[in-house]
């Protein structure tokens, strides 16, 4: 079948069940509630005074009596300095655990070794907002006889709601922790930031265990996992490799594109009428999306303007901004560098929040709903303005879905910057190779050789224009670019589903399937 | 309206990527260089490119100059007999000391131009002045011919042919400054400024630009990208000087119509010469004249 | 044109193209060798303008090692223009 976005979706996939299409960006909201049935959290009792610690993490993983076809899930916000989640693959391996379903909030680079578990039966399913590497690469080319399920940060929320992701076991990694399991990850040599992804599994799950290399006084504080949902603590003497944990102070880029792209990114802002006093602000961590925070922080300072809340994937230079005063308030579900932990600890205007508030659709109100304006990076972005943030210009997995469709559906102005071509791949295209994002939520596509406006925003386009700025029509756009870049090969592909990008209501937006050629 | 020149970004003529974007930057105009920045052994190299990106690439509004190697050199007459059929809107002379220099120069584009019928106005020269001999003459070069359109001090080069150290704030070529502007203001042609070599000093380039500016200098050359907001910020008029500049040009309109020449505004006398400068201000803020 | 001696064009670079050329040791005809960070992608295409640029050149007889970093066409056309003038020895105004 056809969704409405005109991707062939199958009825029902093996491994999944039936599939409901993508209708469009708030069509299934409109209702005011889901029609999907919630399951309750475990029912859970503890005696008084007794222990939750174990010596070992393959102790207390033994306790938590796993079985095959469980599902075990974790948070990413160790980035690329993850040890845990391979090392509890590791350890149900060596349990004889098979069947095993991955519900990881992300993965990357440091998760390659899972191909093995992946190709010796020990995962079967996956689920993730994210995959990178050569982790991406192999499931691409179809080691999974189950198809990966990409889902965005906010349809994470909806998937543990509904019991789509059921987890019977949740491994949370936290750099401080006391012995009844209250943890943090914004102290400790391995401190990571706000724990936002790591909430909802740790209501939800069956077990949970909280594993940290930083074990301290009871009471640990702040309560970003608070003891009455753990189970067991266990002390590692390493829950992963700090120098790729949080990276240095994120710095701008000095990349001229990048900048020359973000300049006229934030003068659409200025210009776009939602730049005034109390707006709201989301900014991409990656090179041009978070140039235009530095752009706009001078625009703010030389209008005198200020602003409510940061929110998202938070950077220092965020940090920056609050306590100058630009800004009232952060709400942070992910941190990106060491700065920000310690403003998470110590500011009390730096707020830590869950997935659920950050970004899921079926609640009274997520942060993401009252966001004014965010700005988002691209791989490729089409003439009906579909982002796709997953697959790579090979055709294979290597992005994250993360929430770009989160925020781009919740933003009064969703600004994408991409440059229009990246050495000979073109990135304005007349149809995307993946849907994650779709064009009715993007309202600007921002490049360096012009600027794109959706056309369902015509006031929008004409205060723009009126402005001075270079406003081009998108199609032609395209075909500029591909006339200096030329008509790549297309890519091939087998039948064979190799995952579903699920839109944060948990329809099917897009699929991807098999390369034909591997390299 | 005039080309505006308040930037000049240089691009290397042998470097394939910033060749490419060069007119997405927002530089008013773009030298492609077949120059300095080139090795002697690729010469060849960078102009065959600089051709062909010439007619295949688009470089939007900007003003396309190339510069080419000094006729003295081994490189110069070849540049010249690839770039000029590809007809930029400039040929960029280096290294110009005398009014022999620039002759020559004419004669050969003359030459060259007959061949492919390309008419002896359509591409302009600009010069560089980057010696001591150079600025002695610049004032007889000046006004040598009419398809000279601006004039560039080479900071660096000029410096060194002094042998004077360079110094931050300039002041051992702070007289060939004044004489170069001199002379292209008195035949109303552009002077462009000198390139800022440390790209991360964001503030000494501001102050420098300033300094250039109200010297009198058109625009500034530049070497990187990310000077180019630095620079138009310097040039770009104040809301105080538009809204001056509005009110002058607006009365001049009406005054006009009456058939009065020389009128006041807020007690201050403008004539000619302050309806000019008004004038230049509102196209700088890209402000339409005939809609005042 | 004739091949007269090795010469090489271009550079390693991002969006440049490097390419090498030569006389075929025994064999008559065109031998190229093709290495593109775009091979999948664009690897006709940057064989096709190669080809016309030795049509139009006449060169019937080459070697050509080539390692593409995402070079546009008319950058490809013109490091093949330079590497053909200077391997048959044609190269004007330069120090190569």
């Amino acid at each position: 079948m056809k969704n409405s976005l005109n991707r062939n979706i199958p009825e029902f996939i093996n491994g999944i069940g039936k599939i409901a299409p993508f209708t469009g960006a708030w069509n299934k909201l409109k209702k005011g509630w889901m029609d999907e049935l919630t399951i309750s959290p475990p029912n859970k009792a503890k005696l008084p005074h007794q222990k939750k610690l174990t010596e070992t993490l393959k102790e207390a993983i033994t306790k938590t009596s796993p079985k095959d076809g469980m599902t075990v899930s974790f948070h990413h916000h160790l980035r690329n300095g993850d040890f845990i989640l391979v090392e509890t693959i590791k350890i149900l391996a060596e349990l004889g655990i098979r069947n095993i379903t991955l519900a990881s909030s992300s993965l990357n680079d440091s998760h390659t070794e899972l191909i093995k578990y992946i190709k010796d039966g020990t995962i079967t399913k996956i689920w993730t907002s994210g995959i990178r590497g050569k982790l991406g690469k192999a499931i691409s080319e179809g080691i999974m006889e189950n198809p990966v399920i990409i889902h965005s940060h906010g349809g994470r929320v909806r998937a543990i709601h509904t019991g789509k992701i059921a987890i019977d076991l949740c491994i949370i990694a936290a750099s401080a922790a006391d012995e009844e399991g209250n943890a943090t990850g914004a102290i400790g040599k391995s401190a990571f930031g706000s724990l936002g992804y790591a909430r909802i599994d740790s209501r939800y799950s069956k077990q949970v265990i909280v594993v940290t290399d930083n074990l301290v006084e009871f009471p640990c504080f702040p309560l970003s996992i608070q003891q009455n949902f753990v189970d067991y603590v266990v002390k590692v003497a390493s829950i992963g490799d700090p120098t790729k944990i949080a990276s240095g102070t994120t710095r701008i880029t000095k990349s001229p594109m990048d900048l020359r792209i973000a300049k006229l990114a934030a003068d659409v802002i200025e210009k776009s009428g939602y730049f005034k006093n109390g707006f709201s602000f989301q900014v991409g961590a990656g090179g041009a999306s978070l140039a235009v925070a530095k752009f706009i922080r001078k625009k703010m300072e030389n209008k005198e303007i200020k602003g409510s809340f940061l929110l998202g994937g938070v950077t220092s230079y965020g940090v920056d901004m609050l306590n100058e005063g630009l800004f009232k308030t952060i709400f942070d579900v992910q941190s990106f560098d060491a700065e920000v932990s310690s403003s998470l600890y110590n500011n009390k205007n730096h707020i830590e929040i869950s997935a659920s508030l950050y970004a899921n659709p079926y609640n009274c109100g997520c942060m993401t709903n009252k966001l004014d304006i965010v700005v988002l990076g691209a791989l490729e972005v089409d003439v009906d303005f579909n982002v796709n943030v997953i697959t790579g210009s090979k055709g294979y997995l290597r992005g994250a879905s993360g929430g770009h469709c989160d925020t781009a559906s919740g933003a009064e102005l969703t600004v994408v910057v991409c440059p229009s071509f990246r050495g000979r791949i073109s990135t304005i295209n007349k149809r995307v190779d993946t849907i994650v994002t779709p064009g009715e939520s993007v309202d600007v596509v921002v490049t360096e050789r012009g600027i794109c406006v959706n056309p369902n925003k015509p006031e929008l386009a004409q205060i723009l224009v009126k402005a001075g700025l270079n406003i081009r029509n998108i199609e032609d756009l395209q075909k500029e670019v591909e006339k200096i870049v030329g008509i790549p090969n297309p890519i091939e592909r087998t039948d064979k589903i190799v995952a579903l990008i699920e839109y944060r209501d948990g329809t099917a937006i897009d699929v991807v399937r098999q390369l034909k050629t591997v390299e | 309206m005039r080309q505006k020149r308040r930037t000049m970004l240089y691009i290397p003529g042998n470097n394939p990527a910033m060749l490419i974007h060069g007119g997405t930057y927002g530089a008013d105009s773009l030298l492609l260089d077949l120059e300095d920045s080139v090795a002697l052994e690729q010469k060849d190299s960078a102009r065959i490119l600089v051709k062909n990106v010439l007619k295949n690439i688009n470089f939007y509004d900007a003003e396309v100059c190339v510069r080419i190697n000094h006729l003295d050199t081994p490189f110069g007459i070849e540049d010249l007999k690839e770039i000029i059929p590809l007809k930029p809107d400039a040929i960029r002379y280096p290294k110009t000391e005398t009014i022999e220099d620039l002759k020559r120069l004419v004669t050969v584009m003359e030459e060259i131009e007959d061949q492919h019928n390309i008419l002896h106005d359509e591409i302009k020269i600009h010069i560089m002045i980057e010696t001591a001999l150079g600025v002695q003459n610049v004032f007889e070069i000046a006004k040598l011919c009419h398809r000279l359109d601006a004039i560039t001090i080479g900071g660096q080069d000029l410096t060194a042919d002094m042998n004077i150290k360079s110094t931050k704030d300039g002041s051992g070529i702070d007289l060939a400054r004044k004489m170069i502007v001199m002379a292209a203001k008195a035949n109303k042609i552009d002077a462009i400024d000198t390139v800022f070599v440390d790209i991360d000093d964001e503030e000494g380039l501001r102050k420098e630009t300033e300094k250039s500016k109200n010297l009198g200098f058109t625009g500034k050359a530049v070497i990187n990208p990310r000077q180019i907001d630095i620079v138009h910020e310097v040039y770009t008029p104040t809301e105080q000087e538009i809204r001056k500049a509005y009110k002058i040009y607006k009365e001049f309109k009406k005054k006009k119509k009456e058939g009065i020449g020389v009128f006041a505004v807020d007690g201050k006398m403008v004539d000619a010469p302050v309806i000019a400068r008004a004038k230049y201000i509102l196209e700088l803020a890209h402000i339409n004249l005939q809609e005042i | 044109m004739k091949i007269i001696k090795k010469a090489q064009a271009g550079s390693f670079e991002s969006s440049d193209i490097l390419i090498l050329a030569e006389k075929p040791k025994d064999t008559k005809g065109r031998v190229i060798q093709l290495n593109s960070i775009v091979e999948k992608q664009y690897g006709d295409t940057i064989l096709k303008t190669v080809n016309a640029i030795l049509d139009k050149f006449e060169v019937a007889d080459i070697h050509l090692v080539i390692h593409d970093k995402g070079a546009l066409t008319p950058v490809i056309e013109a490091r093949m223009e330079t590497v053909l003038l200077r391997a048959s020895n044609n190269q004007k105004g330069t120090m190569y």
